[in-house]
């Protein structure tokens, strides 16, 4: 449990500072450090976790509250007498009880569905369905992501249309000069899930082209910034082949280690890594820009 | 009846004694000191800097007409080290800044250091030539060749004397076997061989042979992205060739013995203490990460530094340290200040003294602290020109923590975190110690009556 009490700034401001530290290190003199992006790669997942950690209790009162109103809302709509709706409250508890808090949020999700018998029944079988969707590495990935206790079930899954949460963020790899857009960002609890969809089509296209990145990036005041990283970043892929290098190509790229560098941010399946860890970015809101355009 | 005299502990008195290094408040960053170390009779004192540079002091004779005064260290020789390299392949520049500098034993008239930057270790040897050959036959004596037509006898050339010239040659170059940064050099009790450490890898080196060296230690994971740790130290034992420690950033000791395996990946032991989960916060791991490991002259114990404490382990105990000393705990609540401006990952250095019964590391505002540990006594001191008027004795200096600032302490707010002591170094045999600041050498003695 991270005592972020005596801490001035917080984890949003941690996460920024972090991401600057690890841009900066690509320009300094004697190459990158290994060490000391080791440990501020260490600050960026404690302060990941307590800024999740912060946005699932956000979202968590807000569908609680929002639960809240479509009860009221059923209760004066419903007949009294209507014995399928109670049938499917039980069921959303006991589903509660099992799952833990995130699953709870997905039934809740769910129940905004459930409102029809018909809608109901369709739901739970979703729900096995998120199942064998979800890829066996997710349980994992969600632990250690949170550093909770508390598992993660596989159905957890957002329908997609429920997502309340748009953005669209253009990031870019510097070392492989893939550009991927990333639409219908949210949490990465929906993502491993849509990812194979959504992220699988953003990227074939996107590693065919060639960037051209001042059309990507919005904020004039980051290109200069931008370019010399892109600059750095393309002086370092003509030596791509080496294998060494490579290790700390893998060191620099921002995305790979916010993503999936080093042990307790993510596990196995570089690919499924590198898209959830595009789409936990892009949900982070539009202060990540800034930082997503390293 | 006997009458006993007990000394109390904090009876030695520092004095300051000499202060090397420019004056002005301007550093130059090729000047900034990165590395002290003193030889092993103590005679001669190298320093390294960020220029490449290396320069040894030696010290004087003990003058007859003062036997009490401990003699005055002066420059011996200065020489280039390293120079800045490109690495083109790669398209980075290699610093030419000297992390370590390590002195092999005497075994003859000449002295031999190692010295290291981030990718190359060389073996240097500083000789003295007090004597040169005069009367040559076939040359004048500024060089130039002599007409044979004026060659009417011969002589027998003799060494004459001259002033003493102090010349330093590079005798070995040990390059190319290091992928990441060198961060420690430590030379094997057996003379003959000696390792060094980047974040990954530990090698194993032949003095003599340059092509060629022994991966010992890999801690590389087959796939960079499960890269938890890196090696931060290394040193061989004092005593037993076969055994060397290596620190980590995860606040790990791993001691290994060589006659295990060829490739030590399996340590003999693993010293770790369990972390406190009260304390934990965003920089637990950066400030659980060891910047320094050192045996003892006895090679009973260890002596590792991280952030904000010194610990000394007993070889025999793998659970926890023996020892734990506080360097300034009140620096805890300001970790995230510390972060920003990068101060947190500052690698301070530790020593012990001759008999091991004191060790010694730096802290910022240009103060340093000792810790005796048969009395459980610290002090902290103060590298500065304030205090350097010859032989004037140092006062203890203090940190206020609490609300209430007595008279002479100073505040924690008020503490200059750009003034850091982080290389400091223990004479092996007497009281006399150097204290590097950013670019200034000082060197203190122990107050002799």
């Amino acid at each position: 449990m991270i005592n972020t009490m005596e801490c001035a700034v917080d984890a949003q401001s941690l996460i920024s500072i972090s991401l600057m530290k690890i841009h900066n290190s690509r320009t300094q003199r004697g190459g990158i450090k290994l060490h000391k992006n080791l440990l501020v790669s260490y600050v960026l997942r404690n302060a990941r976790q307590v800024y999740i950690k912060e946005k699932y209790a956000e979202i968590y009162r807000m569908q609680q509250y929002e639960e809240v109103m479509t009860v009221c809302n059923e209760i004066q709509e419903l007949n009294p007498l209507d014995l399928d709706a109670e049938d499917a409250d039980d069921e959303e508890q006991a589903r509660a009880a099992c799952c833990g808090e995130e699953a709870s949020l997905c039934g809740s999700a769910c129940h905004r569905d459930a409102a029809q018998p018909a809608a109901h029944a369709r739901t739970a079988s979703a729900l096995p369905g998120c199942e064998e969707d979800c890829k066996e590495p997710e349980p994992s990935y969600y632990r250690s992501c949170c550093m909770e206790a508390s598992p993660v079930s596989h159905c957890d899954q957002f329908p997609a249309n429920s997502s309340a949460h748009c953005n669209k963020t253009t990031v870019l790899d510097l070392d492989t000069h893939v550009v991927t857009t990333v639409e219908n960002g949210y949490l990465h609890q929906d993502c491993c899930c849509d990812a194979l969809q959504c992220g699988q089509g953003a990227q074939s296209p996107a590693k065919k082209r060639k960037v051209e990145f001042g059309c990507c990036v919005s904020d004039v005041e980051e290109v200069s910034d931008f370019t010399a990283a892109r600059k750095r970043a393309k002086r370092e892929d003509c030596s791509y082949s080496h294998p060494d290098y490579t290790d700390t190509s893998n060191i620099s790229n921002l995305i790979s280690i916010f993503g999936s560098g080093f042990s307790g941010l993510l596990s196995r399946q570089a690919d499924l890594e590198q898209i959830c860890s595009k789409q936990v970015l892009a949900s982070l809101g539009a202060w990540t820009r800034a930082i997503v355009a390293f | 009846m006997a009458v006993v005299v007990v000394l109390k502990a904090n009876d030695v008195q520092w004095c300051f004694s000499q202060v090397k290094g420019a004056i002005d408040d301007d550093v130059a960053e090729a000047d900034i000191i990165s590395t002290v170390e003193f030889n092993h009779s103590g005679e001669l004192l190298a320093t390294g800097d960020k220029g490449g540079r290396v320069v040894i002091f030696q010290q004087e004779p003990e003058c007859k007409s003062q036997p009490q005064c401990r003699g005055e260290y002066n420059v011996y020789s200065t020489f280039q080290s390293h120079e800045p390299e490109f690495d083109y392949l790669k398209s980075l520049e290699i610093e030419e800044k000297i992390n370590k500098i390590r002195w092999l034993p005497q075994q003859n008239a000449a002295q031999f250091l190692l010295s290291t930057n981030d990718k190359t270790i060389k073996l240097w040897k500083i000789s003295e030539r007090d004597k040169r050959p005069e009367g040559y036959n076939l040359k004048e004596e500024d060089g130039r060749y002599r007409d044979f037509n004026t060659v009417t006898t011969l002589r027998v050339p003799v060494f004459r004397p001259m002033d003493l010239m102090v010349e330093a040659s590079p005798r070995r170059v040990f390059a190319n076997a290091h992928t990441y940064h060198i961060n420690s050099i430590s030379v094997n009790s057996d003379c003959e061989t000696y390792l060094s450490a980047d974040d990954l890898r530990i090698n194993l080196w032949n003095l003599e042979i340059t092509d060629r060296s022994f991966n010992i230690v890999d801690i590389k994971p087959a796939n960079m992205e499960e890269l938890t740790e890196v090696i931060t130290a290394a040193e061989f034992h004092p005593n037993q060739c076969n055994t060397f420690v290596y620190s980590s950033s995860k606040g790990t000791i791993r001691l290994c013995d060589m006659r295990a395996s060829a490739l030590c990946d399996k340590h003999s032991k693993l010293f770790e203490e369990p972390e406190d989960p009260n304390n934990r916060s965003f920089f637990s791991e950066i400030i659980s990460s060891i910047s320094d490991v050192k045996f003892s002259h006895s090679g009973r114990y260890m002596m590792t530094r991280d952030y904000l404490s010194v610990k000394i382990w007993d070889l025999n105990m793998e659970s926890r340290p023996v020892e734990t000393y506080q360097v300034h705990e009140y620096l805890r609540s300001k970790l995230c200040s510390l972060y920003e401006n990068d101060c947190i990952f500052d690698k301070f250095e530790c020593c012990w003294n001759g008999n091991d019964s004191v060790v010694m590391t730096g802290s910022y505002n240009n103060f340093f602290r000792m810790f005796d540990r048969g009395y459980r006594q610290d002090v902290t001191l103060e590298a500065s020109r304030e205090n350097s008027k010859p032989r004037s004795v140092l006062k203890p200096r203090k940190v206020s923590t609490g609300g209430k600032r007595k008279k002479d302490e100073i505040s924690v707010d008020s503490l200059d975190f750009n003034k850091k002591i982080l290389h400091t170094a223990w004479h092996p045999m007497d009281n006399i110690i150097a204290v590097a600041t950013t670019n200034n050498l000082y060197i203190f003695q122990e107050k002799l009556n």
